[in-house]
């Protein structure tokens, strides 16, 4: 229970992160953060969070049962495969 | 001391690919995706080298020197986010088909997947004509950049032969193998030598807030997003990185994974990459306004380099020519190589032109395409016009909007060949549709509301995908259970 918890919020973290690339509240801020423009800062720390979304989306839902099973060799398949 | 360094460069690169021979299997598999034995640093370098072109150097300083900060959020922070989930949802799940069928392309993709040669010959015409261009962008900006360097004095011609032989030199010699080694190697350097360009030349400047101060003086427009760029062109932009997962050269690289892991360090370490390339060249960009203020159309390209002229001649201008030539290089190897890939297997294999191929002439074919390729595109660039760098962001609209019918082989079990040729013909007629109204204007937005051409062509694309699949008969079951796991 606690892993599908873990799993579907690093999931939701993905539409949740997309939405806050569009900062709209810092598009005519001139004020600087770090030393930076303040739209450039926080796209730069924003990249910084995708760095750790996507480290714990590949901890908590990395689909490896799914892989392994697509990558079997159980039908002995290789070459051309046209169908 | 500048084209001496490059020369010098050009040899260690060749060196790296003649090397990586000696590993060589005369395989196909060996040849055209290394034998599928790419570990994770390799594949993290290789695959951020191969999707970086030398606009992550020249063209984002040149953007940002035009319209400010805004172009991190519009090209590298959307890259840094979209790459990594194309590369979790996609790219693992085609690497574990790939490797289970065997598969080298993505006609041989398609082909297995819903069992439709004719899907399969419309994919390949359609990647063939989206990524002519962006390999004759790559030759042509070989030459461009050495006559940059060398003041003119190196004719464009010369660039771009140079960049052209030792591509062929290396790919030929080691297949993906060797340019996925050369890459890494290349990915390093342009990564180095662009954060200590940035380090020297803005330490010269008296550091980033005294150059930020200056700026803001002359051009305060720059330092937020304004109306330099539109907020519905940020959100529609975000669609164009998408692309990465359609173009063959990646793909090529994803099937060269030594196992489904591998993919790890490319998932989350890709952004990491992004911010090292981008944070410097957005940077300078900005700060070129400073000592060469007005200047407009192609003269602001080569804002960069008149800093480096200007700041830290000779030496360090040799070693940034090293590093625009790795990053051409890195992404102009891998879709040569691609192109001789498709040829090979999608053409002459596929259609048994000249009976069956054994192992060693796949190999020989695949070296004489990428000969091919690049010869025809090295003469194509001499009589190119450089507006065919506008192309660019067309190439990027194409392979963004085929995403969908590789998400619906994938993803979606009710997905069928009918689904996949309506979404390729909907993304050839609106491309060519919007490409025709807006070639001549790099500002063209959709009815001038600031949407990209990219968001409309990929919603046409997924609705052709769905209304095309849910209009035919289902696939036949075992067909799916290769590609799509069952639940259970």
């Amino acid at each position: 229970m606690a892993a599908r918890a873990a799993r579907v919020t690093a999931y939701a973290a993905l539409p949740a992160l997309y939405a806050l690339h569009n900062d709209l509240w810092l598009w005519d801020d001139p004020s600087r953060l770090l030393g930076l423009p303040v739209g450039l800062t926080y796209h730069i720390l924003f990249t910084a969070a995708v760095v750790l979304v996507m480290w714990r989306l590949v901890r908590v839902a990395w689909p490896g049962d799914a892989l392994r099973k697509l990558a079997a060799r159980s039908d002995g398949a290789g070459g051309e495969e046209t169908g | 001391m500048t084209l001496a360094v490059i020369f010098a460069y050009l040899g260690a690169v060749l060196l790296i690919g003649v090397w990586s021979n000696r590993r060589l299997a005369a395989t196909g598999e060996d040849f055209f995706v290394a034998g599928r034995t790419i570990g994770p640093f390799v594949l993290l370098m290789t695959l951020f080298g191969t999707h970086m072109t030398s606009f992550a150097l020249l063209g984002a300083s040149a953007e940002s020197y035009r319209i400010g900060i805004g172009v991190f959020s519009l090209m590298a922070s959307s890259s840094a986010l979209m790459v990594p989930i194309v590369f979790f949802f996609v790219g693992t799940r085609v690497w574990a088909v790939g490797s289970r069928l065997g598969l080298l392309t993505q006609v041989q993709f398609v082909r297995a997947r819903w069992g439709s040669d004719g899907v399969g010959l419309l994919l390949f015409v359609v990647l063939v004509l989206l990524l002519l261009p962006y390999l004759l962008i790559g030759v042509m900006g070989g030459g461009v950049v050495l006559g940059q360097i060398t003041d003119g004095a190196a004719p464009s011609w010369l660039g771009s032969l140079l960049v052209s032989v030792v591509v062929i030199g290396y790919v030929t010699s080691g297949g993906l193998r060797g340019t996925a080694w050369v890459n890494t190697f290349q990915t390093a350097m342009f990564m180095l030598l662009g954060a200590v360009t940035a380090i020297l030349i803005v330490a010269s400047l008296g550091g980033v807030g005294e150059a930020l101060d200056r700026v803001a003086e002359s051009r305060p427009e720059l330092l937020v997003r304004g109306e330099a760029i539109h907020p519905l062109r940020l959100l529609s932009y975000t669609l164009i990185p998408l692309s990465v997962g359609t173009f063959p050269h990646i793909f090529a690289h994803w099937l060269s994974a030594k196992r489904a892991a591998t993919f790890k360090a490319p998932v989350v370490l890709y952004p990491v990459c992004i911010a090292v390339v981008w944070i410097p060249s957005v940077l300078l960009g900005l700060f070129g306004n400073i000592d060469f203020p007005g200047l407009d159309g192609a003269a602001s390209n080569s804002v960069l380099v008149r800093m480096i002229g200007l700041y830290a001649p000779d030496l360090l201008a040799g070693l940034l020519g090293a590093g625009v030539f790795a990053a051409i290089m890195s992404s102009l190897d891998s879709q040569s190589l691609s192109l001789g890939t498709m040829f090979t297997q999608d053409v002459v294999r596929h259609y048994r032109w000249g009976g069956d191929l054994n192992e060693a002439r796949q190999v020989r074919l695949g070296r004489l395409f990428v000969v091919a390729v690049v010869a025809t595109v090295f003469l194509l660039s001499l009589v190119a016009e450089r507006s065919i760098f506008a192309l660019s962001v067309w190439s990027f609209t194409g392979f963004a909007s085929l995403l969908p019918v590789v998400v619906a082989a994938l993803y979606w079990r009710r997905s069928t060949a009918a689904g996949a040729c309506a979404a390729i013909l909907t993304v050839i007629a609106l491309w060519s549709w919007f490409f025709v109204r807006g070639i001549g204007n790099p500002d063209y937005s959709v009815g001038g509301a600031g949407i990209m051409p990219v968001a409309v062509v990929f919603a046409g694309s997924t609705l052709a995908m769905i209304a095309g699949s849910l209009l035919s008969r289902p696939p036949a079951p075992e067909r799916i259970a290769r590609f799509i796991p069952c639940a259970r």
